[in-house]
């Protein structure tokens, strides 16, 4: 043992130095706003992104894409690339047939879904524009990106598959030729009474049906994907670097595609720049850049453009949805039948057929109503294959129920918001057990929304919209609403394994007391900019009764933290942190008989608060946790048979899911001759339980807001007919800037879960499903008088424009403007 | 070509390829790595660095077109004590970032936008820094910390 390992000198420095080790724990950790731990090196450049990443022997990878949605590969020939200065090596597909697998997707929904194969480089076929047909290694990027235009393919031109409803017709033309269809799998799913003999029993029922189109989505992370692969070739052993939100899955998923022992893998997701969901995959050029570092010996980097990241990272939502709402007369919600298509693009990702499926469980959302019918049918295209983007299935669901909702208050001729509190669950009702199986815990509408129309100013909107409908301002005001819930925290093992889903909803954590008091925590949830490392030391030091400020958190290393399901789902708070609490909880508890033994009483007799033990009845016996931890350290004088040193690991498997809702109301000002959209005020109140931490929470709920507006209004995926992105680059793409968003207004109750020890919801996904129906909703309404029950989105002004114009002359508005909606002939028909 | 730079107040002489983008030359020749690549369309912002004073997209411009010119870049922002730049501090305070890649060139176009224009409106604000993305944050707190920078009470 040397000198500085030694617990007697440590001792000696603690006397020395007394305030580093016993500063008190102040308290009030839980709930303040803490400014963010990871700010210091993101403010001042000092990341550690994977692209900034530097090796010795560095070699860059380059990947040369189909231009085509759908061919036959006749031949590759790379060797004219091999002339390229700084070319290395050059592989076509086949070259690496042999070593290169196929894609995992490890959530087969059902035992008969099409799974077809997805080899990281196309060998015989390419299905989507952006699919790999060959890789390129060189000594610098440009060197790389240069040869690619030196390789030779051959292409017979197949017959792209664009159109969903086209890809299913008899004699379309097949995506996977060997598959003998497109439809990749049919999910039927059903709850409460029977949908069909509801309505039978109910025959003077209002039925509202609509056709709603959820557009394909880029999920565009500011930090495009990057991996960097360092081999050690003689022990066959590798370190990933990747722009990954699943190191932990990443790496098991590695092994089995590559064969390469789990063991000798290595995964790290250094400094990651968002996600968003598109991160939460195992990509081609992952599996790539590991193949060929073992190939080669050298280390790879490959880091995709921002064009690479529109053609090669999955894509978003994509579904054609049918809804049929059915009441009574009088407004009570009979049932809902919902039948989806849901665009695969050409090959399964991941979690790619799984996303329809979990928004099957959140169509009802807040609303007792007795019959529930879904099915879905997933459809291979010729696309990039969609996956998880930011809510995955839910924003979807949400969107659907949310404007069904206004359409059936408007055949009723009712007010939406009475529509809604007419149906949902009351405070008092919780917990409830939904019409589709799942139990909400907590919850209470009717507190968000009370504060949501108090902070909006309802009445004066309502008020100022009338005024502008009757004098036919040309600039028109709508109203909308989103009363949303959401299913997050993802998951209980035993829900995922029913689902078929590959793997279980648990979480890790380690927390390991230092000599010196100090605490390290190792979290298997791994974070790409939420904030995990601030609010993973609030809980702890709330916890342990340490400062803040010394508690240190690790994550997105399989090294340093090995167990891990990582970020997704809006699970870490729910799961990830509450594993940490309940590690901290074995922490106390092993510290408590440790100070009973050196406070020479009986374990019982022990207290712990702030920070400190101390023994009833006698206030003056006391340790801190600190000095337990010291004591621990030496091991001098433990318990019988104790263990040295303090520490715990913990894995968190949640019993239920998390249930954040709120109400979310937005005010659009539509320019009827331009049919520009503007959101004049957008008031949300969210509740997401309990809150660690109030700054990151709103912080969470505004980028959500951003990008569920940003499909409201902006974004789209356009394809032509021959399967081309048209919209393939930040030019094309409308990512919203700031000049584009308004204010938010943001509120909150707080309605703590009862399925966690922490009482906390997700928040990382609410804003985004909530707001993208309060959207739509408000322009929706704002057209409403002339009979405009529904607008694709996004509510581009060019649809909006034709939306209330024939041959380019604005309509007379026409149907009687009840409040808050219209009453027209064409509000039970079909799509717009 | 010889370019001749000084970066943060530290001038240099580099060979390079007349081809190199100036963002690159910053990465990859002087191993200034806090500038960022987010897109290949000048869109994003992300690699917004300041060219004698002025801001710039990096990735737009040529590293030769730097040749005998000041470059400023996120790193040098700070003081060497780790004292933040105004605009970095009230970024921290104001929760102006989140998974922070937007952030080096964000908070170079928020210096320069308050050079031009030091006690901008939030309309003037959400205006000026139109040609920066940010994914995460709705840019509500960026705005607001570009308020907070200048002076003035966010409401």
């Amino acid at each position: 043992m040397t000198e500085q390992m030694d617990a007697g000198f440590v001792a000696e420095q603690i006397a020395e130095h007394p305030e580093a080790v016993h500063k008190p724990y102040a308290g009030g950790e839980l709930g303040r706003g803490r400014r963010r731990k990871e700010d210091a090196k993101l403010l001042t450049g000092q990341t550690n992104w994977t692209d900034n990443i530097t090796l010795p022997g560095l070699l860059h990878m380059s990947v040369l894409r189909s231009p085509m949605a759908h061919a036959r590969v006749l031949s590759v020939d790379v060797s004219p690339a091999l002339e390229m200065p700084g070319v290395i090596a050059a592989y076509s597909g086949r070259d690496l047939a042999d070593v290169q697998g196929s894609l995992p997707c490890a959530w087969p929904v059902t035992p008969e879904m099409v799974h077809p194969d997805h080899s990281p480089l196309a060998v015989d076929e390419v299905r989507y524009v952006g699919d790999g047909v060959a890789v390129v290694i060189a000594r610098d990027r440009y060197a790389a990106a240069d040869a690619l235009e030196a390789i030779v393919v051959e292409y017979e031109q197949l017959p792209a598959v664009v159109d969903m409803e086209a890809a299913l017709a008899e004699g379309a033309a097949l995506v996977h030729s060997d598959k003998g269809t497109n439809a990749c799998f049919t999910w039927p799913f059903a709850g409460g009474a029977d949908y069909a003999e509801t309505l039978a029993g109910h025959p003077d029922a209002v039925v509202v049906r609509r056709r709603f189109r959820q557009q394909r989505l880029l999920p565009s992370p500011m930090e495009p994907r990057s991996v960097v692969v360092a081999p050690i070739a003689a022990a066959d052993d590798y370190t990933v670097y990747s722009s990954t939100q699943i190191p932990h899955i990443l790496r098991v998923m590695l092994a089995l595609v590559t064969g390469i022992g789990e063991h000798k893998i290595r995964v790290i997701a250094p400094d990651v720049g968002g996600g968003f969901g598109c991160k939460l995959n195992v990509y081609a050029e992952e599996v790539l850049a590991l193949v060929v570092a073992r190939k080669l010996g050298r280390p790879i980097k490959w880091t995709e453009s921002r064009s690479e990241h529109y053609q090669a990272t999955i894509h978003g939502r994509d579904q054609i949805q049918d809804i049929e709402i059915a009441a009574t007369p009088e407004g009570t919600l009979l049932g809902l039948k919902v039948e989806l298509l849901a665009d695969m693009g050409a090959y399964l990702q991941l979690v790619t057929p799984g996303v329809p499926i979990l928004g099957a469980f959140m169509f009802p959302a807040i609303y007792k109503m007795d019959a529930y019918s879904f099915t879905c049918t997933g459809v291979f295209t010729t696309k990039t294959p969609t996956d998880a983007y930011r809510g995955a299935g839910r924003p979807e669901a949400t969107y659907a129920i949310e404007r069904i909702m206004d359409e059936l208050a408007a055949e009723l001729g009712r007010d939406p918001m009475d529509l809604r509190k007419q149906n949902w669950i009351k405070h008092e009702e919780f917990p409830f057990e939904m019409v589709a199986g799942l139990t909400y815990d907590s919850g209470n509408y009717e507190a968000a929304t009370e504060l949501a129309e108090q902070m909006f100013d309802m009445t004066a909107l309502r008020a100022e919209q009338a005024e502008r409908r009757a004098r036919q301002d040309p600039v028109q005001l709508g109203i909308g609403i989103s009363t949303f819930t959401e299913m997050c925290g993802l998951a209980p093992s035993r829900v995922l394994g029913s689902l078929s889903y590959g793997a279980g909803g648990w979480e890790a954590a380690q927390i390991r007391m230092l000599p010196t008091g100090k605490v390290e925590v190792t979290s298997g949830a791994t974070p790409h900019g939420q904030g995990h490392h601030t609010a993973w030391s609030q809980i702890v030091a709330d916890a342990l009764g340490v400062p803040f400020e010394d508690v240190e958190v690790i994550t997105g290393d399989t090294d340093s933290s090995p167990k891990g399901m990582d970020t997704y789902g809006s699970r870490s708070l729910v799961v990830g942190g509450v594993a940490i609490h309940k590690a901290t909880g074995k922490v106390i508890e092993k510290a408590k008989r440790v100070a009973a033994h050196l406070l020479e009483a009986a374990e019982g007799d022990v207290e712990f608060a702030g920070g400190t033990f101390t023994v009833k009845g006698s206030p003056e016996a006391s340790l801190t946790i600190q000095q337990v931890a010291l004591a621990t350290f030496a091991a001098h004088n433990l318990p019988e048979g104790m263990e040295p040193t303090l520490d715990s690991d913990y894995v968190y498997d949640p019993e239920n899911f998390s249930y954040p809702h709120g109400t979310h109301l937005c005010a659009v000002m539509i320019d009827t001759e331009t049919g520009f959209t503007k959101i004049r005020k957008y008031v949300c109140v969210d509740d997401v339980g309990k809150i660690v931490n109030p700054v990151i929470v709103q912080g969470q709920i505004h980028g959500g807001l951003a990008q569920g507006i940003a499909q409201a209004l902006y974004e789209e995926a356009v394809h032509d007919a021959e399967g081309n992105l048209i919209t393939g680059s930040m030019v094309d793409y409308l990512i919203p800037s700031a000049a584009d968003l308004p204010h938010f207004h943001t509120g909150r109750t707080e309605t703590a879960s009862t399925s966690n020890p922490l009482g906390v919801k997700g928040v990382g996904e609410a804003g985004t499903i909530a707001s993208t129906p309060a959207v739509i909703n408000a322009v929706v309404d704002a057209l409403r008088p002339w009979g405009v029950d529904n607008i694709d989105m996004p509510a581009t002004p060019e649809r909006v424009w034709r939306a209330i114009h024939d041959d380019g002359t604005l309509r007379v508005p026409s149907g009687t403007v009840s409040y808050g909606g219209a009453q027209t002939a064409a509000t039970s028909g079909g799509a717009a | 070509m010889q370019v001749t730079t000084t970066v943060n107040g530290e001038a240099r002489t580099d060979e390079v390829e007349d081809r190199l983008l100036l963002v690159h030359y910053l990465r990859d020749v002087r191993g200034l790595r806090a500038t960022n690549v987010g897109c290949d369309t000048t869109s994003c912002g992300a690699c917004t660095v300041l060219l004698d004073g002025e801001s710039v997209k990096s990735c737009t411009v040529l590293a030769v077109q730097a040749d005998g010119r000041e470059v400023s870049t996120v790193e040098g922002l700070a003081a060497a004590d780790g004292t933040l730049h105004p605009v970095q501090a009230a970024f921290r305070q104001e929760h102006g970032l989140q998974c922070g890649f937007c952030t080096p060139g964000m908070v170079m176009a928020c210096v320069s936008l308050l050079k031009d224009n030091p006690r901008p409106t939030e309309h003037e604000v959400r205006d000026g820094l139109e040609g920066n993305f940010c994914r995460c944050t709705g840019y509500h707190n960026i705005v607001r910390a570009v308020l907070v920078a200048s002076g003035q009470d966010p409401k």
